[in-house]
C-alpha cells in the first residue's frame, strides 16, 4: 500500500498530495470484509437481502437481524462492521422521525439517502473521528396513493379538484447505496461486501432497467445471487436474511417487512439448485476440455 | 424625540401618551390553554359479548358553530383497538401522531425477533396497554398545567383478551364501566345503555347486532337533544377478528314528532 508510511493515512481531514482521503479507503476495505448484500429495484417493489456469516455455532439460528426497518416503508442493509450499522439505523430512524415532526408525513426514500449521505460525509471531515466502516443498501416504497397527513381528521371540500392534477403519478420503489465517503446514487441494483462482484455481475444479467421484474421474481433472483456469491472455501455457514417492500395493492401493503418464510425457503431451495447445477456445467465443460486436449 | 434604544418600535410618549406596558404580560404566571378551541362533542361505547362498539359523530364546532363536519373521531390501533376522542381537534390530532410513533417503535421491536411466526404469538400492545400510556399522558400533561383537553374512550382486549373499554379526561380521571360516554352522552346516552348494559354479566348477554342498535338509539337521541351534534357518524366494532370501522353514517328512522310537545321557548304562539 502506498498509503502506508507517509503519514498521510493518520486521520481523517488531511489530503494526501494526489488528492485522497486514506482513512476513507481503509473504511472500504472494511466494507470489503462483510458478508455480501444486495438490494433489486424491481416493478412493483424492493428486495434487499444479506448473506448473514455464521460466526458461532452457539448463535441461535434466526435471530440477530441485520436487515432493518425505517419508519414503515423503508428498509436498511449493510456490509461491514455491524456496530456501526446499528447506528446507521438508529440515526436514520432518528431522521425519518424527525421528518415526521415537521412534514406530517413519511419521508420519501431519496430525502433519507440524502440526509444519511451527508451524515456519512461530515464524518470524513474532522480528525476527531472514523470514517463509518458499512456500506448500507436503503430500499423503500413511497406511496403511490395519495396519504393522509399524520393527525388528519377531516377530507376537505367535497367538490373540486382541490389543486391536484390527477394525472400525475408519485411514488414507487426507490434503492440507493451509501458508501462510507458519504456518496449515494440510486440504483437499479446494488451490491456491496466481500461478495460484490460476482453479486453485481449476476445483477446485470438481469433485465432491472428496462421492463424491470415482478417482486417474487425478484426475492428468487436476490436468493440465488447470494447463494452464487458465496464463497464455501472461506466460509462455510451463512443464513440468509431477506425483506421486501411492495406498493399498497402487493403483499406487504407499503410496508418494509421479512420475507415470510415459505416463501424464503422456496427462493432457497431453488438458489441450491441453481448453484449446484452451474457447478456440475463446469465439471462436465472441463472434463470436455480435458478430452479436446487429448 | 427620544432616541434611547428601550423606546424604538413604540408609540411616542409625545404623541399617544404613556405607553401601557400593562398589555405586555411578560411578567405574571406562565398561561397554557384555558379552553379548548375546535371541539367534538359526545363519543359513546358499549361492550358486548365478544367486543366493543364505539360511535362519534363527524362534526367539529368553532363554539356553537357547525364549523367541519367531516371530522373522523374515531382513530384505530394496530387493529386491536379504537380511541374516540371528545373535546379538542387540535389535542386529539397531537395524541394521534403520538400513538404513531408508538406504532412505529413497537415494530422496531418486534421485528428483531426470530420469525414471522414468533411475531405473531407475541402479544401486540392491548388496548389496556394503550389505554394506560394515554391515561399517563393526560395526568402528566395537566401536572404541567398545560392539560389535553380531551376526553378519551379506549375500547379494545386486555391482557385478558377480554373486552375492554375505559376513559380518561383532561384532568387524568380514568375509569371503567361495560358502557361509556363522554360531554353530553354522559347524561343522554349513558342511562339508555345502561338499561342493557348495567354489568359486565349483561354486557356479556350482548350479541353485536343488540350493541350496535343500543349505540345507533343513542346517537338518535344525542342528535335530536345535543345542539352541538350532527346527523352523519363514525361507528367502529372491535372483535377479536379484527376493527370494522365505517366513518361515513347517516342517522336512520329520525322521528322528530317528539319536537311537538316541547314548549317554553322560541317563538311558539301556544
Amino acid at each position: 500500500m502506498t498509503s502506508i508510511g507517509t503519514g498521510y493515512d493518520l486521520a481523517n481531514s488531511i489530503f494526501s498530495p494526489d488528492g485522497r482521503n486514506f482513512q476513507v479507503e481503509y473504511a472500504v476495505k472494511a466494507v470489503e470484509n462483510g458478508g455480501t448484500s444486495i438490494g433489486i429495484r424491481c416493478k412493483d417493489g424492493v428486495v434487499l437481502a444479506v448473506e448473514k456469516i455464521v460466526t458461532s455455532k452457539l448463535l441461535k439460528p434466526g435471530a440477530n437481524k441485520r436487515i432493518a426497518t425505517v419508519d414503515r416503508h423503508l428498509g436498511v442493509v449493510y456490509s461491514g462492521m455491524v456496530p456501526d450499522g446499528r447506528h446507521f439505523v438508529d440515526r436514520a430512524r432518528d431522521e425519518s422521525r424527525s421528518w415526521r415532526d415537521t412534514f406530517k408525513t413519511p419521508i420519501p426514500t431519496a430525502d433519507l439517502a440524502n440526509r444519511m449521505g451527508s451524515y456519512l460525509q461530515a464524518y470524513t471531515l474532522y480528525q476527531s473521528v472514523r470514517p463509518f466502516g458499512i456500506t448500507a443498501i436503503v430500499g423503500g416504497f413511497d406511496s403511490e396513493l395519495e396519504l393522509p397527513v399524520d393527525g388528519e381528521v377531516g377530507s376537505g371540500p367535497s367538490c373540486g379538484a382541490g389543486g391536484k392534477d390527477t394525472s400525475k403519478k408519485h411514488g414507487g420503489p426507490f434503492l440507493y447505496m451509501i458508501e462510507p465517503s458519504g456518496l449515494y446514487w440510486g440504483y437499479y441494483g446494488a451490491a456491496t461486501g466481500k461478495g460484490r462482484q460476482a453479486a453485481k455481475a449476476e445483477l446485470e444479467k438481469l433485465d432491472l432497467s428496462g421492463e424491470g421484474i415482478s417482486l417474487e421474481e425478484a426475492v428468487k433472483e436476490a436468493a440465488r445471487i447470494i447463494y452464487v456469491a458465496h464463497d464455501d472455501s472461506k466460509d462455510k455457514e451463512f443464513e440468509l436474511e431477506m425483506s421486501w417492500i411492495s406498493g399498497a395493492d402487493g403483499p406487504t401493503k407499503g410496508k418494509h417487512q421479512e420475507v415470510p418464510k415459505a416463501l424464503r425457503e422456496e427462493a432457497e431451495r431453488l438458489a441450491r439448485k441453481a448453484v449446484a447445477d452451474e457447478d456440475s456445467d463446469e465439471e462436465e465443460e472441463a472434463k470436455e476440455g480435458e478430452k479436446m486436449e487429448e | 424625540m427620544d432616541h434611547r434604544p428601550q423606546a424604538w418600535g413604540r408609540p411616542r410618549d409625545d404623541i399617544y401618551g404613556a405607553y401601557d406596558g400593562s398589555y405586555l404580560q411578560n411578567s405574571g404566571p406562565k398561561q397554557a390553554t384555558q379552553s379548548p378551541v375546535v371541539t367534538g362533542t359526545s363519543v359513546i361505547a358499549i361492550k358486548f359479548a365478544d367486543g366493543v362498539v364505539m360511535a362519534a359523530d363527524n362534526l367539529a364546532s368553532y363554539g356553537s358553530l357547525a364549523r367541519f363536519t367531516d371530522v373522523k373521531r374515531l382513530r384505530t390501533f394496530h387493529d386491536n383497538t379504537v380511541i374516540g376522542f371528545g373535546g379538542d381537534v387540535s389535542d386529539m390530532q397531537y395524541l394521534d401522531r403520538l400513538i404513531g410513533e408508538i406504532d412505529i417503535d413497537q415494530e422496531y421491536e418486534l421485528e428483531q425477533l426470530p420469525d414471522r411466526e414468533a411475531q405473531k404469538s407475541v402479544e401486540l400492545m392491548q388496548a389496556s396497554n394503550l389505554f394506560t400510556f394515554l391515561r399517563r399522558q393526560m395526568y402528566h400533561q395537566r401536572n404541567e398545567f398545560n392539560p389535553l383537553w380531551n376526553q378519551i374512550l379506549v375500547a379494545g382486549f386486555d391482557d385478558e383478551h377480554k373486552p375492554f373499554l375505559a376513559s380518561v379526561d383532561l384532568r387524568g380521571t380514568s375509569f371503567t364501566s361495560p358502557s361509556l360516554a363522554t360531554g353530553f352522552g354522559a347524561a343522554l346516552a349513558q342511562p339508555i345503555m345502561r338499561k342493557y348494559a348495567a354489568t359486565d354479566e349483561d354486557a356479556a348477554r350482548l350479541t353485536r347486532d343488540q350493541a350496535v342498535d343500543v349505540i345507533k338509539e343513542c346517537m338518535k337521541v344525542l342528535f335530536y337533544r345535543d345542539a352541538r351534534s350532527l346527523d352523519r357518524y363514525s361507528i367502529a366494532v372491535v372483535t377479536k377478528e379484527g376493527i370494522d370501522l365505517k366513518e361515513n353514517e347517516q342517522l336512520e328512522k329520525q322521528s322528530w314528532a317528539f319536537a311537538e310537545r316541547i314548549k317554553g321557548y322560541g317563538t311558539q304562539t301556544v
